[in-house]
């Protein structure tokens, strides 16, 4: 990453999908890494199920906590769904969007088919990478509930995080609970794999 | 815990933790709370390393008597502070007012939520009550901040013997930046009552409040002299006068647009800095004022610049959003339209016109798969339809008034519920139907019951016994010790039951015979919160039951009121998500033949 940049990363998802978990293990690596970083999150009124949107900004010099409208480098969204969401931080310019390529729930009874989201997702952002995230967990695991580990393989992977792999891990380590670390760093490197196969 | 490890120079903490470690590094003694967002990680923080560090904390049964409790013992010498969302701030405000006046030293910390992202009354600025009640208000923009300044009010506290205020925003409590920590001072276990000094009696108020002032026009030396009321000087004729975390947004858009501006930074807004800001706008032409959410500084500088610089152009809340968060790009547009720099507001413009005309679909809030709200609502709109008034009240059962239950007819405030149902029982033939958590009860709903009683309202009063302080985060409640069924005998309400809400048939029978009796009626709903339910067992390595659909049916479509998370249509057919059911097994009783546990 240049000198004086910063680096702008939004992450959407649903309550219970480890959004701020990702956010805050991203946030301790970069704080590892010698970054100045400022890290925001919104709760909504629910515990489960409603949106949650994560800010995180590192580089040498950092002010604001907050991603400006159109100012994302990166959008990490752990469903397709709240890819939708997060429209306000993206820049034709800049803005690359990783997305979990499922809908996993959107809220019930209400079918949304991706073919209405992704075209749309393509228009607006530079780039558009979708993970087919339920096909490569149901190679390790039924449950879908460590696709935040996976998709941050993925975007190192795919070298969209300015970050060490190290700090990485070590900053899992701290934020993840010992009996499921393991897990999750097996899917992590899963994430790192297959993006470089991609 | 982070917070308090001894080899660590620095953490990235969130504002909230911030507060706590600027406690820890104070002395801090005593700490009381009622949990509210984004207040809720203060009293949580201290509630897990306050039995290690020998600190007295409770989560109190409302924030009058915990600010009340912290009051207490701020009179017997110990540092103590008290932790509340704003609106804890008007529960509390009639002890704390005379509090002031009795020289009790504490520290207030008032979470503002701009935005409202976990508020439903208003969008409220505290800073009105540091004017009504003549407290010094500190205003941190981060974390780093949060830490220092809440040092600075501990000593304020002590030194001029005063409770201190600090005004947290959602922002500045929900964010996690860079904390410097330096030495913990150990806390105190017990204080001392001095008899003397707090003996007040009437005749002697006027000679407090006089006395007061005085101490006020003190503290307000050190509002001209303290750190945290500054200047960036630059040679230019355009100033900017921002608090809290605008500050922030206000470096961010001078740094992009390459203008030069001088900065005031104001960190202590109450007493105001009149002295300093005067210096600052004397030679000015234009200044901008950012601030959230009402214009009290900005109030402040004009009152200040109609003596000392009558022709100066303030710009403030007629550039900036009057209500709402503020934004960086907000404070962009504002600086870009002064500096008339019309590039950036093209950019902006363009931005926002990329997305006119489309329809954002956004996750709507809802209660967890397996909730047992979600059963009560449930049952109780299949036994009484739509057409009764239903009364709502604040915790997580407020998302009953949304989609597909719709059935909160009013929201106003904690207890409010059956305080407003019991006027409209009087005003009208109607029987309100209530729903009230468990903590919010013990909160404030208890004298209005007690009312309900006493006056003979015609009021069904849904007690939603979920064992625990759920919509932020989990704290426990005086249940812990006190029963509600007990509290129903000693009230004097004579018609009462309890049900378990994951029984369909049991609940439906208690509904119908209470909502028939003309009069007060209870049903104390029980239903552990399924979320802190989960947890347990997932702690315990315990498998809980999951249900599948075996048999599609037309007339599983009434599952669409229940409106489970769990619960989706893929392809036309109904299905359960394995990983989101959490067991509750209420569906199963609506459609015994349609779905069975899963084995």
């Amino acid at each position: 990453m240049k000198k004086n940049k910063t680096f702008n990363l939004v992450i959407v998802g649903y309550g219970g999908q480890g959004v701020i978990t990702l956010a805050e293990i991203i946030a301790n690596a970069a704080f590892a890494q010698g970054y100045e970083v400022k890290q925001t999150e919104n709760h909504g009124l629910s515990q489960r199920g409603g949106l949650l949107e994560c800010h995180l900004r590192f580089g040498q010099e950092v002010f604001s906590p907050l991603v400006k409208r159109g100012g994302a480098d990166l959008i990490i969204s752990l469903d397709l769904f709240d890819a939708f969401s997060s429209l306000n931080y993206v820049n034709k310019k800049k803005t690359i969007i990783l997305t979990n390529s499922e809908i996993f729930s959107p809220y019930p009874f209400k079918e949304i088919s991706p073919k209405k989201i992704i075209p749309f997702l393509k228009k607006i952002s530079k780039k558009l990478i979708l993970v087919p995230t339920l096909k490569l967990i149901g190679n390790i695991s039924k449950e879908t509930s460590m696709i935040n580990t996976l998709i941050l393989g993925y975007a190192l992977g795919k070298k969209l995080l300015p970050i060490k792999k190290k700090f990485i891990l070590k900053a899992m380590t701290e934020k993840i609970r010992p009996q499921f670390l393991e897990k999750n760093k097996k899917i992590f490197d899963l994430g790192i794999q297959v993006a470089k196969k991609h | 815990m982070e917070l308090i490890r001894k080899d660590l120079p620095k953490a990235l903490l969130l504002g909230n933790e911030a507060i706590v470690r600027g406690a820890l590094e104070s002395g801090l003694s005593f700490a009381t709370t009622y949990p509210g967002t984004p207040a809720s990680e203060i009293g949580d923080t201290i509630s897990k390393i306050a039995q290690e560090l020998g600190i007295y904390f409770e989560y109190s049964s409302n924030e009058k008597v915990a600010l009340e409790a912290a009051g207490g013992a701020g009179f017997c010498g110990l540092k103590s502070l008290v932790a509340m969302k704003h609106y804890g701030l008007n529960v509390a405000l009639d002890s704390l007012l005379p509090l002031v006046y009795l020289e009790s030293p504490f520290v207030i910390v008032a979470a503002d939520d701009p935005g409202c992202f976990s508020s439903v009354q208003t969008e409220q600025d505290s800073r009105w009550f540091s004017k009504i009640g003549f407290l010094p208000t500190l205003e941190p923009a981060d974390s780093a901040e949060a830490k220092e300044m809440t040092k600075f009010a501990f000593f304020l506290a002590e030194k001029y013997k005063i409770p201190v205020l600090i005004r947290m925003t959602t922002r500045v409590c929900h964010s996690r930046s860079t904390v410097k920590f330096s030495k913990i001072i150990p806390s105190r276990k017990k204080g001392k009552f001095l008899k003397f000094p707090y003996q007040a009696t009437a005749t002697d108020t006027v000679n407090r409040h006089k006395k007061l002032l005085k101490k006020i026009e003190k503290i307000k030396k050190e509002s001209e002299k303290t750190k945290f009321n500054y200047f960036l000087k630059n040679k230019s004729n355009l100033g900017v006068i921002s608090s809290g975390v605008c500050f922030l947004y206000v470096k961010e858009a001078i740094k992009e647009l390459k203008i030069k501006a001088s900065i005031f930074k104001i960190g202590m807004s109450f007493p105001f800095p009149e002295k300093r800001i005067s210096q600052f706008i004397k030679n000015l032409d234009q200044v901008l004022i950012v601030e959230e959410v009402e214009p009290i500084i900005e109030n402040e500088v004009e009152r200040i610049a109609k003596r000392i610089n009558p022709s100066l152009k303030i710009y403030g809340k007629n550039l900036l959003p009057k209500y709402g968060e503020i934004k960086p790009e907000d404070v962009l547009f504002a600086l870009a339209k002064i500096s008339k720099n019309i590039q950036t507001i093209i950019n902006l413009e363009e931005q926002q016109r990329l997305l006119r005309g489309i329809k954002i679909e956004k996750r709507f809030p809802t209660f967890c798969p397996g909730c047992p709200h979600r059963a009560t609502f449930f049952t109780i709109k299949k036994v009484l339809g739509e057409k009764v008034v239903f009364g709502g009240d604040i915790g997580c059962y407020l998302l009953g008034s949304l989609p597909p239950f719709k059935m909160s007819d009013f929201i106003v405030a904690m207890g409010a519920g059956i305080g407003v149902s019991y006027g409209i029982s009087k005003a009208t033939d109607e029987k309100p139907v209530i729903f009230i958590g468990d903590s919010t009860f013990f909160h404030a709903g208890l004298p209005a019951l007690i009312n309900l009683v006493w006056h003979d309202g015609n009021v069904l009063v849904i007690i939603l016994d979920n064992k625990i302080t759920a919509m932020t985060g989990g704290q426990p409640h005086p249940g812990e010790v006190i029963k509600i069924e007990d509290l129903m005998k000693a009230c004097g309400v004579k018609s009462y039951e309890i049900t378990n809400v994951y029984n369909l048939k049991e609940t439906s029978e208690k509904i119908k015979k209470l909502y028939s009796q003309k009069g007060v009626s209870v049903l104390i709903a029980q239903g552990e919160c399924r979320l802190l339910k989960i947890r347990k067992l997932a702690r315990q390595g315990v498998v809980w039951p999951r249900f599948e659909i075996i048999k599609q049916s037309p007339k599983l479509e009434e599952l669409k009121n229940f409106s489970c998370p769990a619960i989706r249509k893929k392809k036309g057919k109904y299905l359960i998500d394995e990983n989101l059911c959490w067991g509750c097994g209420f569906c199963q009783q609506l459609f015994p033949e349609n779905i069975k546990i899963k084995l």
